[in-house]
């Protein structure tokens, strides 16, 4: 016996491949525009010959040796799958969720890491403040040259007192909140990064940050200027260590995950870490932003110590409360 | 993995990853090369370069055309189109339903997600923030030690060393996952993209001269059945004679030229007489395989 065709697979072929040519036309017009270049007609067919082609592959691989034909299906379904269960949700209904849920979410779900960086960043405080207060020789090496601009303890408490409310040169206040907007997210952004290494980094980074900022104010308690230094950082400094923090929280949560991973292999573990802080690094980002703005304009252009505190504090309370306020689960 | 396709890929097994739809069916999708990546990669750092190139003009442009006036506006134009550039970039253009920057779509690979869901944009945007310390740390510290002239041997090999094994990290790992996709459950494989040749292959009409025993149909196995496949695809005249003349020695046929026609026969025979044996369940994976 000698078969001449193999008919079985011809005819398998012949009833299905206008459906793959249709199939493969509207992937391709979805593929060169966008889903929305697509008519009705075309939109409501392509969930159905998608699962079709995905039959016509699973038969195929059984009954069929034509290399080029189970390539060709593979590959068809493969690119209609990524329409079909691709991302599908315009920006702006994204931006929103983003707002609404997922980033008040994600940053509620980090409240234990939150605790812990903000602990972290106390003891730097204390630490720092501490070592200055009982020798300034300690202030030199813990605030690095270009950040102090002067203000250490060889200037006078005049001259101190002109930092805090002169501003520098007026013209140029909203290059320097860019920069420092740019500057701090890089920052933060490193914070997050490094928690790779099982979170060490972080924690360091979290101290030495703490630590500026406790030498910075055992230098003005020094001088009698702790209240009005206080004004002076609370304008920007409550969203500013908020934002840090929460970076710092996210990198202590992936460097937890890869530590002790639970249940979960130690890979997976570290995707889901890694995914809700990403999350929470987008919104740090748009805090700092916010933060910039405080410390370019803001500080520079209010004065009155009370403006100062009253406008830090609502920040605080206002982030506080948009973060953490109990949220009716939706349904479903 | 899942060893069901009648189709014999030994060969592709290695870059091979089973992806399952929520239909249940595995798409087996190929990794990206190394060599795609990288290029990829650069590509994408040409893209930006030259982006970065043209912002510093514009910027240029406008502190020329307003004097001091401008010259903030320029410097924080510039500030901030640096930093979107730098972080958001590949985020992005990851982000849109092509999953794939401009160096990506040009060596055709895309991100998707491991586990098979839908890639979402927390898996991008953890995926790219990583390269801060895969990258750009490691530029920056290199490029602050060249400026400031220190060559303090300690400090450059720590450098090294760590650049290094970030850069590495993918060749050392069977998915060839950076640590931004290890930390974000995404692998990034080559973007489907195939025309369906002509599925017919066609001799002159000859095929009712040749006839086939049971046994010679037998020697070879789907492996071989398949190598024939491409060679009659390809259609190189010298291959097709060599292939030829091999078969014909191994089936004991007897040489009578048109060996195109010859081979087209002997496939569509050997083809329907294993397709019809799968039909049974008998698989022989090539001419090795004398079943169990």
């Amino acid at each position: 016996m000698t078969p001449t065709l193999p008919a079985d697979s011809r005819r398998f072929r012949a009833e299905r491949e206008a459906e793959w040519r249709r199939l493969e036309h509207i992937v391709a017009t979805a593929e060169g525009r966008s889903v929305k270049a697509l008519s009705d007609e075309d939109l409501l067919a392509l969930p159905v010959l998608y699962r079709g082609a995905l039959s016509s592959l699973s038969v195929a691989r059984e009954t069929s040796l034509d290399l080029e034909l189970v390539s060709y299906l593979e590959e068809l379904c493969a690119r209609a799958y990524f329409f079909v269960y691709g991302v599908r949700t315009g920006a702006g209904q994204r931006l929103r969720a983003f707002f609404a849920r997922d980033w008040p979410d994600a940053v509620r779900g980090l409240w234990k890491e939150t605790l812990a960086a903000f602990l972290l960043t106390l003891v730097g405080i204390l630490a720092g403040y501490g070592l200055v207060t009982a020798d300034p020789s300690w202030y030199d090496s813990l605030m690095p040259g270009d950040m102090a601009q002067g203000r250490d303890f060889r200037a006078s408490a005049e001259q101190l007192r002109s930092t805090l409310y002169d501003g520098g040169s007026e013209s140029g206040l909203d290059l320097f909140a860019a920069f420092l907007f740019t500057h701090n997210s890089q920052v933060s952004i490193l914070c997050f990064a490094l928690g790779f290494a099982f979170g060490v980094p972080t924690a360091m980074l979290l101290v030495y940050n703490g630590n500026t900022l406790g030498a910075f104010m055992a230098l003005f308690s020094h001088h009698g200027l702790g209240l009005e230094m206080g004004g002076w950082l609370i304008i920007h400094g409550t969203t500013e260590f908020f934002a840090i923090i929460l970076s710092g929280a996210a990198g202590i949560r992936i460097g937890w995950s890869v530590i002790f991973p639970g249940e979960e292999s130690r890979i997976d573990a570290a995707a889901r870490a890694g995914r809700g802080a990403a999350i929470v690094m987008g919104g740090v980002v748009i805090m700092l932003l916010c933060a910039g703005l405080l410390e370019g304009f803001g500080r520079q252009l209010i004065t009155s110590d009370l403006a100062r505190y009253a406008i830090g504090l609502t920040m605080l309370a206002g982030w506080s409360a948009y973060f953490y306020r109990p949220r009716r689960i939706p349904n479903g | 993995m899942a060893d069901y396709a009648a189709v014999n890929r030994r060969h592709l097994i290695g870059r091979r990853r089973t992806l399952v739809t929520p239909e249940g069916v595995d798409l087996q999708l190929s990794l990206a090369d190394g060599g795609q990546r990288v290029g990829a990669f650069l590509l994408d750092l040409v893209i930006m370069f030259a982006a970065l190139i043209a912002l510093s003009l514009s910027a240029l442009a406008i502190v020329g055309a307003f004097g001091a006036e401008g010259a903030n506006v320029g410097a924080i134009i510039w500030l901030l189109g640096f930093f979107l550039l730098r972080n958001f970039y590949f985020t992005l253009m990851e982000i849109g339903p092509r999953a794939a920057t401009w160096g990506k779509r040009a060596v055709g690979i895309r991100v998707i997600a491991r586990s098979g869901e839908r890639l979402t944009a927390d898996r991008v945007i953890a995926r790219n923030l990583m390269r801060e310390i895969e990258f750009y740390l490691p530029l920056s510290f290199l490029l602050y030690n060249l400026s400031a002239g220190i060559s303090g041997g300690f400090t450059a090999l720590a450098g090294l060393v760590w650049t290094l094994i970030f850069l590495l990290f993918p060749l050392f790992n069977k998915d060839r996952l950076r640590i931004g996709d290890l930390l974000a459950g995404t692998w990034v494989v080559k973007a489907p993209k195939r025309k369906l040749s002509v599925d017919t292959l066609t001799g002159e009409s000859r095929a009712e001269h040749y006839r086939f025993t049971e046994a010679q149909l037998d020697v070879y196995g789907i492996y071989e059945l398949q190598t024939l496949e491409q060679v009659l695809r390809d259609d190189q005249a010298d291959s097709i004679a060599s292939v030829a003349a091999t078969i014909r020695h191994k089936i004991g046929a007897a040489d009578e030229g048109w060996d195109r026609d010859f081979l087209v026969a002997y496939y569509d025979a050997a083809r329907a007489r294993m397709e019809r044996g799968l039909l049974f369940g008998k698989r022989r994976e090539d001419k090795f395989d004398r079943g169990s």
